[in-house]
């Protein structure tokens, strides 16, 4: 080391020693409210600890004062279930007979861009260790993917990435996935969005908390070695400090371990049972430096670590990029001195690593030391929690009257039935509606033996008590192209259509997690779309009554300086948790039987603004996405849930991207049973015509499929409740086997040449 | 009947493994890898999963686990051991099976329901199939391919050592398409394909998995008797 450790002595004795903080990412004001907190300037240890923690993604500071409407939102009904809500690691919900489970969604999109594969693993693992933070034993994974235009060079290099590295996390570190999105659009060309969401099961008696309480409680990192991947900005903090020949230029994308946090997983769940651990918090974005802060600022404020007793990969790292160092696979628990041997043993066991790195302490300071020598004595708070919080300025752009009111309206549409068959083909076989099997079937989906339903079903279904096969359903759905046409529909549609999904599936919606992806809070647009977005699925959520328990937000999605042009679509990603009693009685979306009646339930209407068909057939986005109901979403949903407690339907597929015609292919290519359908009645009751019948968007919309005994009692029951419902058709295996989707009187499409449309596109362009 | 599963670290369907044992009438006991001791089972299951991270080579750490040298003594006498995936790789990798697992030949993993042909149904773990019975169960695998030099395979086929078979397309490149084969004596047999996730109706593509165990759990009546 060329110059002297910046230590708190040195930092008060040398005020005006100049700082990188402009490279840090901080601003002139931000470095001065340090210095006040402090009242003198922080060594560069202390630096770094701030200028990570007050970072966009860590302090929220541009959309703080937007997320606070959540909270404003929320009523008592709606915290019935709701064990731990937003704030912690991740949201615990109540799902009966002593059960709890936590789940969130996060994103990992910029790190995917820069190295797909990596950058997707570790998203898939931090967010897992979140899980694991609260006690729980994940149980599942979806992952929710935007790339740019399906035929662009650089998706070719993204797509295979990414998705191998989703897969290569989760299949190794053995936990089913179970479900999610992908969707190509050129605005994600430079800024994919890869999202991804664990849910995790606990008794209620395991939920642990992230805070350090208790004066002589002990401090205990574990896991993977601390090296020098993801420190990011601090490689510069660290050449100003050090020579040339120090470390310099760390890779910023984190490198990921499946293996090392499988051994976590056992050893944490290990850990918890034998009753070992006070407080645990696991190490994600900003490394120790949140970890430390954040325990101290939950618990009672003080706490002292020796930094120089952390593992290292690299034993040439600085004490500022230890504090910064996001390598993989860490947890930091407080223990009892009385249990730090028993806590040993264990991690002993699995071959884990574990080092004591201080205690809990009297009084508000959390201190940390290297080789004695003080570098960082700041009150926790002020790190975790005291960031800046910005009223950036957001104004609804002028471009959005133009945008809305170019409707679809002029756009030509398939007249004859023959254009509606070719059409519905080309749809079938589109980037956004074309079977994601070449994605999926690169995802274990079995392992752990409780997957109930997977993709391509409408949710994902997993037993959690293998006695009572009480269990859960999530579905991850976002529409950047409705949330682009109106920010405030369209995030409320998207929670609407994972709503559906989750009670088509058969399971009743608790709880919401949502990935809000947007692109620079400084450009005053984008700003309104988020404030819009996030009263819209607040408002969403009270009227569902499901409370969002956590997620994340992602800015800067965002290449280039041409407003909202260079922004990705605003894409709100939103998961929705449901349980179901018994697992057993879930609803697959595909038929099975033929014989059986076809129900469509709800209204249609021409509603083709930011539609499938809009966009595919002619590129086209604008006008106002379909309109949305919430009490009719509610009854529908309701509705389906009976329908799988009392067994009145077979099957269940919820209409959402590219309208009817597209879930009756899916339905029909879940098993190769076919259907015919008649539009005649359809078109009288909505007044619409065929091609409308087919590809609108409307919202609130299901198929269900009815076997013969059951439908006096099913149409009965929607009647009762006031439901719009119309048999359109029936599933039919053909004759000689020859199954196909027969709309009546108009056209007739094989079952093979469908499969065929729809399966050939992701291979042909991602080998 | 005892039927012992192994836990390595990275093991993943260890769980799912002791289930299938359970749901077919046996008695899943919880082998761990650190431990040279067999506790007194009457068979052993090596199943799926990443042992040891798969780093170096797929099974070929696990083979050096303390639990290995007991479980190749045992199988040696005569012991019903299955390796599945993971467990197959390991079972090769110790010299108890022929051959050797590589990467799928389009280089991508798989998960999927695979149609096979039970080929051979006197072993330990296929005798309650009918020969040339066809089933469905998942394969999941990045590391699927089944290779060995054509003396071997020929030889393979000539003794009724290849015991399933991949129907409807080859899914990894394996030679022959072969997905499961025996050691001499028919008691050890490795697969590719994942018989414990297909034990339980919803939970799987169907129960066609369950044969796997329900075959060495007679076995083991049988012997008793």
């Amino acid at each position: 080391m060329s110059t002297a450790l910046d230590t708190v002595t040195r930092a008060a004795d040398t005020p005006d020693h100049p700082q990188p903080w402009k490279d840090l990412g901080l601003k002139a004001d931000e470095y001065e409210r340090i210095r006040e907190i402090l009242d003198r300037r922080p060594t560069g240890a202390e630096l770094a600890m701030y200028s990570v923690m007050w970072s966009e993604h860590c302090s929220y500071k541009s959309s703080k004062v937007h997320l606070r409407t959540f909270g404003d939102h929320v009523t008592e009904a709606m915290q019935e279930h709701l064990m731990v809500g937003i704030g912690e690691n991740a949201g615990v919900v109540d799902i009966g007979q002593g059960w709890a489970v936590t789940f969130k969604v996060e994103s990992h999109n910029h790190p995917s861009y820069i190295e797909p594969y990596q950058g997707a693993a570790t998203g898939v693992g931090g967010i897992i260790r979140d899980i694991m933070a609260m006690g729980a034993r994940p149980i599942a994974v979806m992952d929710s993917l935007r790339f740019g235009a399906i035929d662009h060079p650089d998706t070719a290099r993204v797509v295979p990435g990414v998705v191998s590295g989703v897969g290569g996390y989760g299949n190794c570190i053995g936990l089913p996935n179970i479900g999610g999105e992908v969707v190509f659009d050129p605005t994600y060309q430079g800024n994919p969005l890869v999202n991804a969401l664990c849910v995790g099961a606990l008794k209620h008696e395991d939920l642990h908390l992230a805070n350090a309480r208790g004066v002589g409680n002990l401090v205990v990192l574990f896991g993977a070695r601390t090296g020098g991947d993801g420190i990011g900005g601090v490689s510069v903090l660290a050449s100003e400090t050090f020579d040339a020949t120090g470390p310099s230029k760390r890779p910023a994308v984190q490198v990921g371990d499946p293996f090392q946090e499988k051994v976590l997983i056992e050893c944490c769940l290990e850990l918890f049972h034998a009753g070992l651990v006070e407080g645990i918090q696991d190490l994600g974005g900003a490394g120790l430096s949140c970890a430390t802060s954040e325990l101290a600022s939950a618990g009672d404020g003080g706490m002292l670590i020796h930094l120089d007793r952390v593992p290292l990969r690299d034993p040439s790292l600085s004490p500022e990029e230890i504090l910064m160092s996001e390598s993989q696979e860490r947890m930091m628990a407080v223990v009892t001195p009385a249990n730090v041997e028993a806590f040993l043993a264990v991690t002993a066991k699995w071959d884990v690593e574990a080092a004591v790195l201080g205690e809990v302490t009297d009084g508000e300071h959390l201190v940390v030391q290297w080789h004695g020598e003080t570098v960082v004595d700041v009150p926790p708070r002020t790190v975790a929690h005291d960031g800046p919080v910005y009223q950036r300025p957001y104004a609804r752009p002028e471009s959005q009257d133009a945008l809305q009111a170019d409707t679809p309206d002029r756009l030509p549409r398939p007249g004859t039935d023959e254009e509606l068959r070719a059409t519905l083909l080309r749809m079938a076989g589109s980037p956004n509606l074309s079977s994601r099997a070449w994605v999926t079937d690169q995802y274990d989906r079995y392992v752990m033996g409780g997957t109930a339903l997977a993709t391509p079903d409408d949710a994902g279904v997993v037993r959690v008590d293998e006695e009572t096969n009480l269990g859960v359903a999530l579905s991850l759905d976002g529409n950047g192209r409705f949330t682009r046409l109106d920010p405030r529909t369209g995030a409320a549609l998207s929670l609407a259509e994972a709503y559906r999904n989750v009670a088509a599936a058969g399971a009743r919606p608790l709880a919401v997690t949502d990935c809000l992806n947007f692109g620079s809070p400084e450009d005053p647009g984008v700003m309104w779309q988020f404030a819009e977005a996030v009263q819209g699925l607040a408002v969403a959520c009270e009227e569902l009554g499901v409370p969002v328990t956590g997620g994340n937000v992602s800015l800067y999605n965002q290449t280039g300086d041409d407003g909202l042009n260079s922004a990705v679509l605003p894409t709100p990603v939103i998961g929705v948790l449901g349980v179901l009693d018994d697992v057993r009685r879930r609803t697959p979306s595909g038929w099975r039987e033929a014989g059986q009646s076809v129900f469509l339930l709800g209204t249609t209407r021409d509603e083709l603004g930011g539609s499938e068909w809009a966009w595919a057939e002619h590129g086209h986005l604008g006008g106002l996405p379909p309109a949305l109901d919430l009490q009719h979403e509610k009854l529908l949903a309701d509705v389906l849930v009976q329908c799988s407690r009392d067994g009145l339907v077979d099957a269940a597929h919820d209409l959402s991207d590219g309208g009817l015609a597209q879930a009756l292919t899916e339905s029909v290519l879940r098993y190769g049973v076919g259907v015919r359908v008649g539009l005649d009645e359809l078109l009288d009751r909505d007044g619409i015509d065929a091609f409308t019948a087919l590809f609108s968007e409307s919202a609130g919309r299901a198929i269900v499929s009815v076997p013969r005994e059951e439908e006096v009692r099913f149409t009965d029951m929607c009647t009762a409740r006031g439901l719009a419902h119309l048999r359109i058709g029936v599933t039919d295996t053909g004759d000689d086997g020859q199954a196909s989707l027969d709309v009546q009187g108009r056209f007739s499409v094989p079952v093979a040449e469908l499969r065929e449309a729809h399966a050939a596109t992701l291979p042909r362009h991602f080998g | 009947m005892k039927v012992g599963v192994v836990t390595f670290p990275g093991s993943l369907d260890d769980g799912d493994a002791r289930r299938a044992v359970t749901l077919a009438g046996g008695e899943a006991v919880a082998l761990w890898h650190a431990d040279a001791d067999l506790r007194g089972v009457d068979a052993v299951v090596l199943p799926g999963g990443f042992s040891y991270g798969d780093y170096l080579r797929c099974g070929a750490i696990a083979r050096f686990a303390p639990v290995m040298s007991e479980v190749v003594r045992a199988a040696e006498g005569g012991m019903p051991v299955l390796g599945i995936c993971n467990g197959f790789q390991v079972l090769c990798e110790s010299h108890l099976l022929p051959g050797a697992l590589v990467r799928n030949d389009h280089q991508k993993f798989v998960c999927t329901d695979q149609r096979l042909r039970v080929e051979q149904t006197g072993t330990a773990w296929t005798s309650s199939f009918t020969a040339g019975q066809e089933i469905t169960i998942p394969l999941k695998n990045g590391e699927g391919g089944f290779v060995a030099d054509a003396a071997t395979l020929d030889r393979l086929e000539g003794e009724g050592r290849v015991v399933f078979r991949y129907l409807d397309g080859n899914p990894n490149g394996s030679l022959r398409d072969i997905a499961g084969i025996s050691n001499e004596r028919g008691n050890v047999v490795g697969l590719m394909p994942h018989p414990e996730h297909a034990v339980e109706e919803l939970f799987g593509p169907g129960l066609d998995g369950l044969g796997l165990f329900t075959s060495v759990l007679s076995a083991g009546l049988g012997a008793i008797a």
